[in-house]
């Protein structure tokens, strides 16, 4: 093996995590330091973090690299990916401060967890080892158990929280098991030599077994952080019990990061055993999709629908990987990011809907909205139909891209079961629409949040109908990933 | 002008947005803004009909743009002799719904007049559309102007109308959309061009079409996928029960001539006896189930369904008169001249126009009345003619049309089509000669029940006759039902050429010619 060399000029290809690194330990100081009335300072510095890591990756685009002794990799995928979790996440941020501040959990910490959860799927979106993989994943989760446990004092979250800390704990350890064998078989930890050796068409029997065995534990591992059947257990708790500022940053910026993670893992590295993984996501997406649309059928809380939502829209994400072409890939790519758009358009409304001293997450809470605040009740509209696929909102798109991938493999059948899983879907979305638009509101109502969120929602809602129009140019972006 | 089309499209969507924004606090305004948008947008169409030269094979006003070029999806639109006809019947049938619901709607009257005009620009979308994808984002979109029409101002059961509305029609076209991809993958295209051209194999063509099949057959509706039309026509206001019998059900008898003949048209001649047989129960058995019906609108909405299966039967009955040979080649045809299939062809288009105007004119009807008594029921009312005489000179005039009585347009598409199936097979002709007998059957009956005899509702007497707004909606198409029955002929010179190259489209096979 041979040595290796620090080079100092290296440091710049990670700029934007060693900013990151810096920013969490001057917030986490301060926050110590400011009283009470600048308690905003910590959220404006939370958000000027995130802007100038963003522009920094956004400047890395177009460089290609490995550096750190093989271990950190800067390629289009990392870049890109980052700059879309950076601004997800402001945009979470200006969604959260006011839900957190109308239920009294405005805390320092708050940002810190976030912008520490951030940390880690920057390191995973540049992973070239499969420690580095395993370090920003745990980073990631750790961060994420915590701000769950933030409302400390309702059993519901702190039950959400334990439970997905031990269920991710078991994920992560089978995840690492699986890693072992690999490192067993190959030799190594660096993702290039593990592709390399993978490919190799002369390997024993005995060393595709254990290779394939170890891919079993990492499928595991990556659909559990998905949230795929059948290791979905956790999510519709969780979403449930959890802040609902949480549940949104849990269920939109962590899917990009376990995308990459897939990426990482099984496109970069265990891509010659594409047509093993490609037949474990089949069935995990049909099942994902199947019974996301079946069970939100009978949900009476938003977040807990939503949370079935996202299951069955991991399916579809996961059907985009099995087609093992380029194309296919980048469509996937375009359904998560069309997803978290969707899904932070979606929490945005209903956080709108909360007030001092009442947390909104039951659908009857949308009742009447559309005569209360016809706009917020227009974004969610939009919303609902574009998560049910209705043209011409960006999820019709984002399906018709997957469709297109999964029959141009030749699965016209999974494309079948699909379009009739999101036919059965749409009708929990009309039922949020019938709610909002078709029945009388009990009570009076008015939106008492802030001027940013409402700007910030109203652009959030209106690019899912603009997109819509013009997906083109986000379409080439995704393809141009791989 | 370079894109009138494109206007006609867009322009009503803008205009709705803007009333969106003058808001329901300025109703007065944003009515006013609708009619005058809906007025332009009806005047450009007739422009657009000027300019149109009914001698020239092949689509004209086309425009053409890339939209998605990773998947070769362009925003590609131009009209034909068909398109044209049907963009002619939305913009006026949505100028008239604008006007017909002006007082009516009281409850967030902005937002219904929006909803109205969002719908125009979508639909005419779909009958210009040349590219399968963008015909299919405007097909899908179009629903959901009608599903909040439905729900926000429908009646008692409405949610569960507006959900069944869209579920169904939802469910009927995502096999369409397969299907289509499935096409784009052998093709490289969804130009509907070069779908057109694309070798099909027979397998290949029969999945293709009952996918298309089920898309358009839930849309026309035809029977057994019917039962949602009478749930979204009873619960639905006055306007939106006009733009879905008058508009809505004719997209899916635009998608069998767009679609289904010239991509499949081998596996169309092959399935081409169900479909006619599930017309002509669609046309006399569902016949029978409007005379029974004791609602006013459900006895028209089933009447739609049963007017609606001529559309398919003179469509579908082209493959028994004409019989080709394994080979591709036309190997005999009844009569011996392709005359009857164009009876057929073109009768069933002037039974979609015909129906628009009869339906429409139907519902506004029972529009005028509902909004007087707030019931539908046939046996409510009795004796109306007493206290109504103009309004019951126009309903016994839309009725008889409806019974088809020569010298309405009615009588004009059902004679051609049982004339031209009458080629094809003795049997068809005779069942659908039934419904003149059935359909003159419950109309005239509903006739006497509602507007002769005795008034035993003692506020039957009380009603004011038509005021000069509902006269105007009424007059205008009294004029179109009489102008089309006395002289279709400027239609069929419209389509005759279109119909001329679907003809040849639909009997040009696509299987690999057997040497």
């Amino acid at each position: 093996m041979m040595d290796y060399q620090f080079n100092i000029a290296d440091l710049c290809f990670a700029l934007p995590e060693l900013f990151l690194l810096g920013a969490i330990s001057v917030i986490l100081l301060l926050d110590l330091f400011v009283s009470e009335r600048f308690q905003n300072l910590t959220y404006y510095l939370t958000l000027a973090t995130l802007a100038v890591m963003g522009y920094f990756a956004a400047g890395l685009i177009g460089e290609s690299t490995v550096i750190f002794d093989g271990t950190f990799v800067l390629d289009s995928v990392a870049s890109t990916f980052k700059v879309f979790i950076a601004g997800f996440s402001i945009v979470a941020m200006v969604y959260s401060r006011y839900y957190l501040r109308v239920h009294s959990l405005l805390k320092g910490e708050y940002f810190v967890l976030v912008l520490l959860s951030v940390l880690g799927m920057m390191v995973m979106a540049s992973a070239h080892s499969l420690l580095t993989v395993y370090l920003g994943l745990e980073i990631m989760s750790l961060s994420l158990y915590t701000m769950i446990a933030i409302a400390r004092d309702r059993a519901v979250a702190v039950e959400a929280a334990l439970k997905y800390f031990i269920l991710g704990a078991i994920a992560s350890g089978l995840l690492l098991y699986g890693m072992s064998m690999i490192y067993g078989v190959t030799g190594s930890l660096n993702i290039a030599d593990i592709a390399s050796f993978a490919m190799i068409s002369s390997l024993t029997s005995e060393q595709v077994l254990i290779l394939n065995f170890g891919l079993v534990f990492l499928v595991i591992g990556v659909a559990f952080k998905f949230g795929a059947v059948p290791f979905h257990m956790w999510v519709p708790d969780v979403y449930h019990g959890a802040p609902t500022s949480v549940t949104m940053f849990l269920s939109t910026v962590p899917k990009i990061a376990a995308t990459v993670m897939l990426v990482r893992l099984l496109i970069d590295g265990l891509g010659g055993l594409q047509a093993y993984w490609a037949d474990l996501f089949m069935i995990l997406a049909i099942l994902s999709i199947g019974l996301g649309s079946l069970v939100a059928l009978m949900q009476t809380n938003i977040k807990r629908l939503l949370a079935y939502s996202t299951i069955s829209h991991i399916g579809f994400i996961l059907l985009g990987f099995t087609t093992g072409v380029v194309e296919g890939y980048g469509a996937a790519a375009f359904y998560v990011l069309a997803y978290v758009l969707m899904s932070l358009a979606a929490f945005g409304t209903i956080i709108v809907l909360n007030k001092q001293g009442f947390e909104a997450d039951q659908i009857v809470d949308f009742r009447g909205l559309s005569k209360h605040s016809p706009w917020f009740a227009l974004i969610m509209l939009f919303v609902m139909l574009s998560m049910a696929g209705v043209p011409p909102f960006i999820g019709f798109y984002s399906k018709l891209f997957i469709l297109q991938q999964v029959v141009s493999a030749g699965y016209i059948y999974l494309a079948v079961a699909a379009v009739v899983f999101a036919v059965i879907s749409a009708y929990y979305y009309l039922q949020i629409i019938k709610t909002m638009y078709f029945d009388d509101a009990e009570k009076e109502f008015s939106v008492t949040a802030p001027l940013d969120m409402r700007i910030i929602l109203s652009i959030n809602g209106t690019l899912i109908l603009v997109i819509g129009l013009m997906p083109s140019y986000w379409m080439e972006l995704a393809i141009s990933l791989f | 002008m370079e894109s009138l089309l494109s206007l006609l499209i867009w322009l009503p969507i803008v205009g709705a947005v803007s009333v969106l924004v003058i808001g329901n606090n300025r109703s007065d305004l944003a009515r006013w803004v609708s009619v005058v948008v809906s007025l332009v947008v009806f005047a450009l169409s007739l422009n657009l009909w000027a300019g149109f030269d009914p001698s020239i094979q092949g689509m004209q006003f086309v425009e053409n743009s890339a939209w998605i070029p990773q998947f070769n999806i362009n925003y590609h639109i131009g009209i034909d002799g068909i398109s044209l006809l049907l963009i002619l019947l939305t913009t006026l049938s949505t100028f008239l719904v604008i006007i017909a619901g002006w007082e009516v709607i009281q409850n967030r009257a902005a937002d219904y007049m929006a909803a109205f005009l969002i719908m125009e620009g979508l639909i005419i979308g779909v009958f210009s559309s040349l590219d399968a994808i963008l015909f299919y984002v405007f097909w899908e979109a179009s629903l959901i102007p009608m599903l909040l029409i439905v729900g926000i101002w429908g009646g008692q059961n409405r949610v569960y109308a507006a959900i069944k509305f869209f579920l169904y029609t939802f469910l009927g076209s995502v096999f369409m959309l397969v299907s289509l991809i499935y096409m784009y993958i052998q093709g490289g295209s969804f130009s509907l061009a070069a779908l057109n051209e694309l070798p099909l194999s027979l397998t290949e063509q029969s999945w293709i079409f009952w996918a298309f099949f089920l898309a358009f057959a839930v849309k026309v509706p035809m029977f057994p996928v019917h039962t949602w039309l009478p749930d979204a026509h009873v619960q639905a206001p006055t306007g939106g029960s006009v733009i879905l019998a008058a508009i809505m059900l004719k997209m899916g008898g635009y998608g069998f001539f767009r679609f289904s003949l010239p991509i499949t048209p081998d596996a169309s001649s092959e399935f081409a006896i169900i479909v006619i047989a599930l017309s002509l129960i669609a046309i006399v058995y569902i016949g029978f189930v409007a005379l029974v019906q004791k609602d006013m609108k459900k006895l028209i909405a089933y009447s739609s369904i049963s007017h609606m299966g001529f559309v398919t039967l003179g469509v579908f009955a082209l493959f028994s008169i004409v019989k080709m040979g394994t080979d591709g080649q036309i190997y005999s045809i009844a009569g011996g001249s392709l005359e009857s299939v164009y009876l057929g062809l073109e009768g069933a288009m002037i039974q979609m126009i015909s129906h628009g105007f009869i339906s429409a004119a139907l519902f506004l009807v029972v529009g005028v009345l509902y909004e007087r008594l707030h019931s539908r029921e046939i046996s409510s009312y009795g004796g109306v003619i007493n206290s109504m005489p103009k309004f019951t000179g126009f309903a016994v005039l839309f009725a008889l049309a409806n019974a088809g009585l020569p010298g309405t347009s009615g009588f004009v598409g059902e004679f051609m089509v049982i004339l031209g199936s009458l080629q094809a097979n003795f049997w068809y002709a005779f069942f659908a000669a039934m419904i003149l007998i059935v359909g003159a059957a419950y109309t005239l009956w509903m006739v006497k029940r509602v507007f002769w005899g005795p008034i035993v509702n003692s506020d039957v007497s009380t009603l004011s006759d038509i005021n000069a707004r509902e006269f105007i909606v009424l007059a205008i198409l009294a004029v179109a039902v009489l102008a089309v029955g006395v002289y279709p002929q400027p239609l069929i010179e419209v389509m005759h050429v279109s119909m001329v190259s679907l003809l040849e489209q639909a009997l040009t096979t696509k299987l690999p010619v057997a040497l």
